[in-house]
């Protein structure tokens, strides 16, 4: 009997949560959302960047320079400067985000073997950018370097550098970007959704009614934990189906393994979901709450920027947080094919988590409603 | 068409008057229809009440004279302005508070004032003689620096009242201002409204409670969105003169004798009052012999005795030919197959409960020295008292008086600090659930789920009380047949009428088959049929040897208990029957007091004992 009234409660918490409009769209609205935002237009790659140039060399290996820079996919010409001052002026108007100035004395400190100077002007504004094209810039003249040497009979550089990505070989970020919402989507939506749970019936005034039936608060926890669990192995399914059959990222591994993290993943959350319920009043409190998670919890998860870069004590704080170690699994398991003891070294933090989080809950649960 | 010279004499003699007034909220299969063909007037310089159940259309109509509202269909006319078109004219000259008046509770009484002072653009050297004067009309001028959060329920609708005047309107909208106050402060509060009519203002107070009918100078009876009678409460109650009648029956019978009345042709109603059986006849039948109440009882009176008409049996009497005339039984019960008379385990059979298994007039709840503080704050303090089983208990005080945190308290939902509570002989600190088992809980608001239909809330509560498989699917097929639900049982549960939501609420808290029955606020707000039909099943289950207790602030509710305890400031100040606690307060002045005025010698002599 004991298991049976677990049963009807879940079976009341689906009910409710797919029958009430607004959590309806909790589970259905994130996940088009997110899923179109991020699998098409969050993207590290750059395409058709303004560029202008600044050209005061007549050179034959100014062009053949100039050239290259036109004839990348990457770059879209906009300007050709007159004066020097024209340069500020682009920039500033976002014209062009690059602008490569070649001085007078190019072609002719080439020839005489000396080293050629050529200045790139870049915007810094957005420096993400700037450094990415940079980067590209830089590749732009190091092959051209290559075949000058090459062409004049000189001695090529002793050493050169071969780049091969593994795991993602044309460095798409989509291949990054997209295994990282299967974290960062079950995160959402399944937080959400218990944070709603008891705040929903507290305001309706069903909370109580709930608690004078002869149901345990710890039959209630369970029953109130195991419909999120449920919805959220249900999102984060349909989440990778997305990620392989629709915006074809490779999945290498197991997912025995991608299954039992993404439930201690789960657990973890709702944890925290519970515990924002417990606290709360209303439902609009419960998602202020939730939010005031959220945006930590994805900000010092590594889903957008690296956790290596930032400051010791933050890193301390990522420790907590068990976005961080689901997100090295769920992207280890797609890209990479991640072994399993590599997993379990992500795993048991999560599970303490997850036992931490729920302990919490069930008494934070206990003491707010008896 | 009228002559200009009748347009303006009505427009000095009338402050509101409608016509074919039609709202309607909602779209497709929930659309509701609010007002329909709704014509009334309000004259100008009166009390007039407005007078229904929830869900009539009092508020509908009030913020349509507020213009806060347009109507779909009709005209209105609003202090001679057409509400219609240039509602923006009225601003300033109509004062409405709503039912829950914007008062910010981390303000202070007077920084409330000055904020609305503010809204209304008060000028600030009039101010203070204004906010005297205020204060002085509700008595809150020893409680300027206080929080409004912290003020009592009466308080708190005095200060909106007081925050709505600071602009004196010509015409003030009251919306059930009177709604879980203490008696005493409604009294202070109808005692204001007087005051200011007195003064020239035209007043309109919505009410669910009859009693405050029979105050106004003028009535209007709104029934599903539509006028049901208008006019002078006294020409109202008119034609139920001479129909109302009471019989003394011992306590043991009054229940069985007011069921059995109620299955004799021409008793349009009848009800519990104390220890009488109060019967309403139907025009030109004379009243029965009580020998039919209650065949082979040796000593009872030879005759009815005639009683007082109240404006509920007018109101009553209405519902019932409204009825007959539509023939539209829907919120009576069939005598024929509603409350056949059988007793005991008879009784309890047919309302689908088990034998209540032995007779012992033991106390089923027990409560001694029951007390629980929040903080510095008393809630509950030191309360004794029992219940026997078959007993219906009404436990009576205004909001924030302890009653709820009593109720919370036998429901083992709220650990006592100290004291001790038992039911069904289960000390509640140490095995709540195993009495909860027992125990159903019906609550004010409807506190079922709203988004599923009616048979999965009822598969839910089933469920969690330990019902399994067929035998719950048993119950269920009980509860929509006794409950005549089953046409509904797909409908979402938050579209039913209020008197239906109230009997799946009802349905729920019964299918474990309880042996105790706690009501928190049961019928506030729902129609004066609907609320006998309920109180016709708690009498048959209190038969059948359920023990029922009940809260409310409903003084009529009240004479239907057997006994009630009186809870204000956390004491329990009077306990008894009903009849008791009159007799108590039966004065050579007052031979006859109401229970309401009990409540209020009650309140005072505490206030006076218990000064704050």
């Amino acid at each position: 009997m004991w298991w049976m009234q677990i049963q009807v409660l879940v079976v009341k918490e689906l009910l409710a949560v797919w029958k009430d409009p607004r959590s309806r769209f909790v589970l259905i609205g994130p996940p088009i959302i997110q899923l179109l935002v991020f699998g098409y237009a969050a993207t590290y790659d750059l395409q058709d960047i303004p560029i202008a140039f600044y050209i005061e060399d007549s050179g034959g290996e100014t062009r053949d320079l100039i050239a290259r820079f036109e004839g990348s996919p990457i770059f879209r010409t906009t300007a050709r400067l007159e004066r020097e001052s024209d340069i500020a002026r682009v920039i500033d108007s976002r014209e062009a985000s690059l602008v490569v100035h070649v001085g007078p004395d190019f072609s002719r400190d080439l020839h005489v073997a000396r080293p050629a100077t050529l200045q790139l002007v870049v915007d810094g504004r957005n420096s993400n950018t700037a450094m990415i094209l940079t980067g590209y810039a830089a590749a732009i003249v190091r092959e051209f370097n290559i075949d000058w040497l090459h062409d004049h009979g000189q001695r090529l550089p002793p050493a050169s550098l071969v780049v091969r990505s593994w795991f993602n070989p044309n460095l798409q970020s989509r291949w990054f970007i997209v295994p990282g919402i299967v974290a960062l989507l079950t995160l959402v939506v399944t937080l959400v959704v218990t944070a709603l749970s008891v705040a929903r019936e507290r305001e309706l005034g069903t909370f109580d009614q709930l608690l004078v039936t002869p149901l345990r608060p710890i039959q209630i926890l369970i029953g109130k934990s195991l419909a999120p669990l449920l919805i959220g192995i249900v999102e984060g399914s349909v989440i990778v189906f997305f990620a392989v059959f629709w915006f074809g990222v490779p999945y290498l591994g197991s997912l025995v393994l991608l299954y039992s993290s993404l439930i201690f993943f789960l657990l973890a959350i709702i944890g925290v979901g519970l515990m924002i319920s417990s606290l709360v009043r209303t439902q609009q409190q419960a998602i202020l709450g939730a939010f005031l998670f959220l945006v930590p919890a994805i900000i010092l998860s590594g889903f957008a920027t690296p956790i290596r870069n930032m400051s010791e004590i933050v890193q301390w704080i990522t420790y907590v947080n068990p976005m961080r170690y689901f997100l090295v699994i769920v992207r280890g398991l797609f890209l990479q094919g991640m072994p399993a003891e590599l997993v379990a070294r992500q795993l048991w933090p999560l599970a303490l988590i997850a036992m931490a989080s729920i302990g919490m809950a069930r008494w934070l649960f206990k003491n707010r409603t008896t | 068409m009228s002559s200009a010279a009748e347009v303006v004499s009505a427009s000095e003699t009338l402050a509101v008057e409608a016509t074919g007034i039609r709202k309607s909220f909602g779209a497709g299969e929930t659309r509701v229809l609010a007002l329909h063909e709704f014509d009334t007037t309000i004259r100008r310089g009166r009390i007039t009440g407005l007078v229904g159940p929830d869900g009539a259309g009092k508020t509908t109509f009030l913020r349509m004279i507020a213009g806060l509202l347009l109507p779909e269909a009709g005209e209105l006319s609003v202090l001679g302005v057409d509400a219609t078109r240039d509602p923006e004219r009225l601003r300033g000259r109509v004062g409405y508070m709503p039912q829950r008046f914007g008062l910010y509770e981390d303000l202070t009484v007077a920084e409330n004032l000055d904020l609305y002072a503010d809204l209304h653009g008060l000028p600030i050297d009039e101010r203070e003689a204004r906010y005297a004067e205020l204060m002085e009309f509700t008595g809150l001028d020893a409680f300027r620096s206080r929080l409004a959060g912290r003020l009592s329920g009466g308080m708190k609708q005095k200060l909106g009242l007081a925050c709505t005047l600071v602009h004196p309107p010509e015409l003030l909208l009251l919306d059930e201002p009177s709604v879980g106050v203490d008696p005493v402060s409604r009294r202070e509060l109808w005692q204001i409204v007087v005051r200011l009519s007195g003064g020239g203002m035209t007043v309109v107070w919505s009410t669910a409670y009859q009693d405050e009918a029979e105050r106004c100078s003028e009535v209007i009876v709104l029934y599903e969105g539509q006028r049901l009678a208008e006019g002078r409460p006294a020409d109202l109650i008119d034609p139920v003169r001479g129909r109302a009648f009471g019989l003394p029956v011992s306590p043991a019978d009054r229940r069985r004798a007011a069921r059995r009345a109620k299955s004799i042709p021409g008793i349009l109603d009848a009800v519990v009052q104390g220890r009488t059986v109060r019967i309403l006849l139907a025009e030109g039948v004379s009243p029965p012999d009580p020998s039919e109440l209650l065949p082979g009882a040796d000593d009872l009176p030879e005759h009815f005795t005639p009683a007082l008409p109240r404006f509920e049996d007018a109101f009553v009497a209405l519902l019932r030919e409204r009825e007959e005339s539509d023939g539209s039984a829907r919120e009576s019960i069939d005598p024929e197959h509603g409350e056949p008379s059988k007793e005991g385990d008879e009784a309890r059979a047919e309302a689908g409960m088990a034998p209540a298994g032995g007779t012992t007039r033991s106390d089923v709840i027990e409560i001694r020295h029951l007390t629980r503080v929040f903080g510095d704050f008393r809630a509950v303090d030191d309360v004794t008292f029992s219940v026997a089983r078959g007993e219906i208990f009404g436990l009576l005080g205004p909001n924030g008086a302890g009653k709820s945190t009593t109720f919370r308290m036998l429901c083992g939902l709220l650990p006592p600090t100290s004291g001790e509570a038992r039911v069904l002989g289960i000390d509640l600190r140490r095995s709540a659930p195993r009495a909860r088992a027992r125990i159903g809980y019906m609550s004010q608001k409807f506190s079922l789920y709203g988004v599923l239909n009616v048979r999965q809330n009822l598969r839910f509560f089933g469920g969690a009380y330990g019902l399994m498989g067929a035998h719950r699917e048993a119950r269920i097929d009980w509860a929509l047949d006794a409950f005549e639900l089953r046409e509904l049982a797909g409908r979402t549960s938050e579209d039913l009428p209020l008197g239906y939501k109230q009997r799946l609420a009802l349905a729920a808290a019964l299918l474990h088959e309880p042996e105790i029955l706690f009501l928190d606020e049961p019928t506030s707000g729902v129609a004066p049929l609907t609320r006998r039909e309920f109180w016709d099943r708690i009498n048959a289950l209190a038969e059948s040897g359920v023990t029922v207790l009940v809260t409310t602030h409903f003084l009529d509710e009240a004479e239907y208990c057997d006994r009630v305890g009186i809870i204000y400031r956390g004491h329990l100040i009077a306990l008894g029957s009903p009849d008791e606690l009159k007799d108590r307060y039966r004065r050579p002045g007052e031979p006859d007091p109401t229970l309401d005025d009990t409540f209020v010698a009650l309140i005072e002599a505490h206030q006076r004992e218990h000064p704050e």
